[in-house]
């Protein structure tokens, strides 16, 4: 098991990003990630509809094919279902795939595989067997992707025992998180978003590890709490910086918690964050109504309702499907503004 | 009225054949068909104690199938299967108590208690694993056979379902792959005509051959008689000498009937789903019994050998049962073990 050793060697559960060194790109991240990942350990491979070709999954697996060979990296038919499921037969008998998927609206022709199997055989086998399966898809955003190409998913699983999810929201942690799923033994989904991959950002080179099922502080501050993930955790931040700006008197400090993983949750980071602000509002990029944001918000209300100094508020998408035109969607996705009005609100 | 007939031609010409096989390989043929008889006999006429507390699916009349596919594997072959599991997991040599104390939901069990009759594994055999959602198996055996591809092993992933399997999409993706990375893994297609109380007839039209579907995917495939042990073998010996020298899947349907219902004991066509006549007409096809014959006319099984078979069977069984009975619960603690691995 190549994976152990370089993984325990860079342990560090905690670890802020580094401030300084090399720049990256978010798509020349995860890219790197898989050139180590298959690099390090030959049963790492790599398949999805066009990942060998020239858009290469926006660039993630580009030159993939060229390097590693074709039995390795490989385009696949449209066989959602039946491919996981080969990903889940590969994976119980020691190959660690890496199933990649333009968007999470495709994954929903895999829920048989994903939900039925691969969450529950190591459970149903008494942990004699484990699917180390990496289940990878880019939420898209605005430009009409519309109802079927825009889905943010993560809280239909939300519920599923047995699966991870991991939401990253910068460049090191795109790499680090895709390193650390690779090297898990259950299946770990991947949810990326579209807008964050023009990012760029601070990557060391090398094998990395973000630890799974850890958040970390990207603010720390006094009043509020705010608790997300991925893009809209962006979001959050850019906003907050606004108040600062722009309400200097009112000098509101917020607790920034990137969840990174949201299943399994860091509910301790949340919870104390909590205690101390008593104010919380939890953004996700995906429907409010049962996911990421009611989750939380029910975990709050379970374990610290007498710290509240203003009730639990949540930015996620209304309960309505995605529309395709620009002029629908300014209703419907949360902004930087929207964030920020709620956040003076609570505060006021 | 009877609507699905038995299509063979019995052991008649099957004499020739015999000299293929040992004594022993016979020997140990028949002992295995009697052998799962028996245990779902057993597991039948004890079921109404309502202590084995998990829905079963007898494989009585179709035991012929697994015998045979599993007869030419080796440990090494992972064999994977549907939610009728009994038959395959004992075939491929599962340990017999350890499948009482999974039925009796105990701690000990193949899976702990966490997998029940639906999901017999034994994984020291090859038993690799099972899936009580229909087809849901299928890919993931398919998969077993990417692995075994592309790590160049020598064993071979076959995968046992039921005639509905051929309705689900997930069977002709996993198909249409193999095909394409020609894997070396062997699909058995146990048409037993019903998929719970839906015949055939109501799922798929009546012209076209299942095996002749799997054909059209690029796979070398075949149509046997379910009932006749060694018809099974002899199309099971031609797929895994192509799946181990590389040339790719095979899709063999046999044709067998299921004597009880769907789940749980007893035959069940009095409620109209099926003529209790066709059951009667099978039964004259016992893959058990017309197999002890043709081994007895050809001097190969006698009343005494046979006498032993039963008497070491019986005693088996009746050791596995109070093995289970007396097997340890699972506690709280267990319920919480596994649900992520480390």
């Amino acid at each position: 098991m190549p994976w152990a050793d370089a993984l325990i060697e860079s342990q560090s559960p905690r670890l802020t990003p580094p401030l300084k060194g090399r720049a990256l790109s978010y798509i020349d991240a995860l890219n790197e990630a898989l050139m180590l990942a298959l690099d390090l350990d030959p049963n790492v491979f790599i398949l999805g509809q066009g990942v060998n070709d020239p858009s290469a999954m926006f660039g993630v697996t580009r030159q993939l094919e060229q390097r590693f060979g074709s039995q390795r990296v490989f385009d696949t038919p449209l066989s959602e279902e039946g491919l996981t499921g080969i990903c889940v037969g590969a994976a119980m008998t020691g190959l660690r795939p890496v199933y990649c998927h333009n968007r999470p609206d495709f994954l929903l022709l895999a829920f048989n595989q994903m939900v039925n199997h691969a969450s529950k055989v190591h459970y149903m086998d008494n942990g004699q067997t484990n699917v180390p399966l990496v289940m990878w898809a880019a939420i898209g955003r605005g430009w009409g992707s519309g109802s079927q190409h825009s889905q943010a998913i993560q809280g239909l699983l939300l519920t599923v025992p047995g699966l991870k999810i991991v939401m990253p929201s910068t460049p090191y942690d795109a790499k680090g998180l895709m390193l650390a799923a690779i090297a898990d033994n259950n299946p770990v989904l991947i949810f990326e978003h579209r807008w964050l991959m023009k990012q760029t950002g601070i990557v060391p080179g090398g094998i990395y590890n973000v630890p799974i099922g850890q958040g970390i502080y990207r603010r720390r501050g006094d009043d509020i709490t705010i608790v997300g993930s991925s893009h809209t955790l962006q979001l959050a931040m850019q906003a907050v910086d606004s108040i600062r700006h722009s309400y200097r008197q009112q000098c509101i400090s917020a607790d920034i918690i990137d969840l990174r993983t949201i299943k399994p949750l860091d509910k301790e980071m949340i919870l104390a964050s909590v205690r101390k602000t008593g104010r919380v509002l939890i953004v996700d990029t995906g429907w409010a109504m049962g996911g990421v944001c009611a989750e939380i918000g029910c975990l709050i209300a379970e374990n610290c309702p007498g710290s509240l100094r203003f009730p639990v508020r949540r930015i996620g998408l209304p309960d309505v499907p995605t529309p395709a035109g620009y002029t629908l969607e300014q209703f419907y996705y949360p902004t930087a503004e929207k964030i920020a009005a709620v956040v003076i609100e609570m505060c006021a | 009225m009877i609507q699905y007939r038995y299509q063979g031609s019995g052991f008649a010409d099957w004499r020739a054949a015999l000299e293929q096989y040992t004594r022993e390989q016979l020997l140990d043929m028949f002992f295995q068909l009697l052998r799962i008889r028996r245990v779902e006999e057993s597991i039948e006429s004890r079921y109404h104690e309502d202590e084995m507390k998990t829905p079963i699916h007898l494989v009585i009349g179709q035991e012929a199938s697994c015998v045979g596919v599993c007869g030419v594997l080796t440990r090494n072959d992972l064999v994977y299967c549907g939610h009728r599991t009994h038959g395959v997991y004992l075939a491929k040599g599962g340990d017999l108590k350890a499948m009482m104390s999974e039925c009796y939901c105990r701690a000990n069990g193949c899976a702990g208690s966490k997998g029940g009759s639906m999901h017999l594994l034994d994984k020291n055999v090859g038993m690799a694993g099972a899936s009580a959602i229909v087809a849901g198996i299928v890919p993931i055996a398919t998969g077993a056979a990417l692995t075994a591809k592309m790590r160049d092993e020598t064993w071979v992933s076959v995968v046992f379902f039921g005639d509905a399997a051929t309705e689900e999409g997930a069977m002709w993706e996993s198909l249409n792959f193999a095909a394409l990375k020609r894997l070396p893994v062997i699909y058995i297609c146990e048409n037993n005509y019903f998929s719970v109380y839906s015949p055939l007839s109501n799922r798929q039209p009546a012209a076209v051959d299942i095996f002749k579907k799997a054909e059209s995917f690029g796979l070398n495939s075949h149509v046997v008689d379910g009932t006749n042990v060694l018809a099974v073998r002899e199309a099971m010996t031609t797929a895994i000498g192509r799946a181990r020298s590389g040339e790719g899947p095979s899709f063999i349907e046999t044709r067998a009937y299921r004597w009880r219902g769907h789940g749980g004991t007893g035959d069940d066509s009095a409620s109209g789903y099926r003529d209790p006549d066709e059951v009667t007409l099978w039964q004259q096809y016992c893959p058990v019994e017309l197999f002890s014959t043709f081994l007895t006319e050809n001097k190969i099984l006698d009343a005494s050998r046979r006498q032993a078979m039963e008497t070491h069977i019986d005693g088996e069984i009746s050791a596995a049962f109070e093995f289970a009975i007396n097997s340890a619960m699972p506690t709280e603690r267990d319920l919480y073990a596994h649900v992520y691995s480390d």
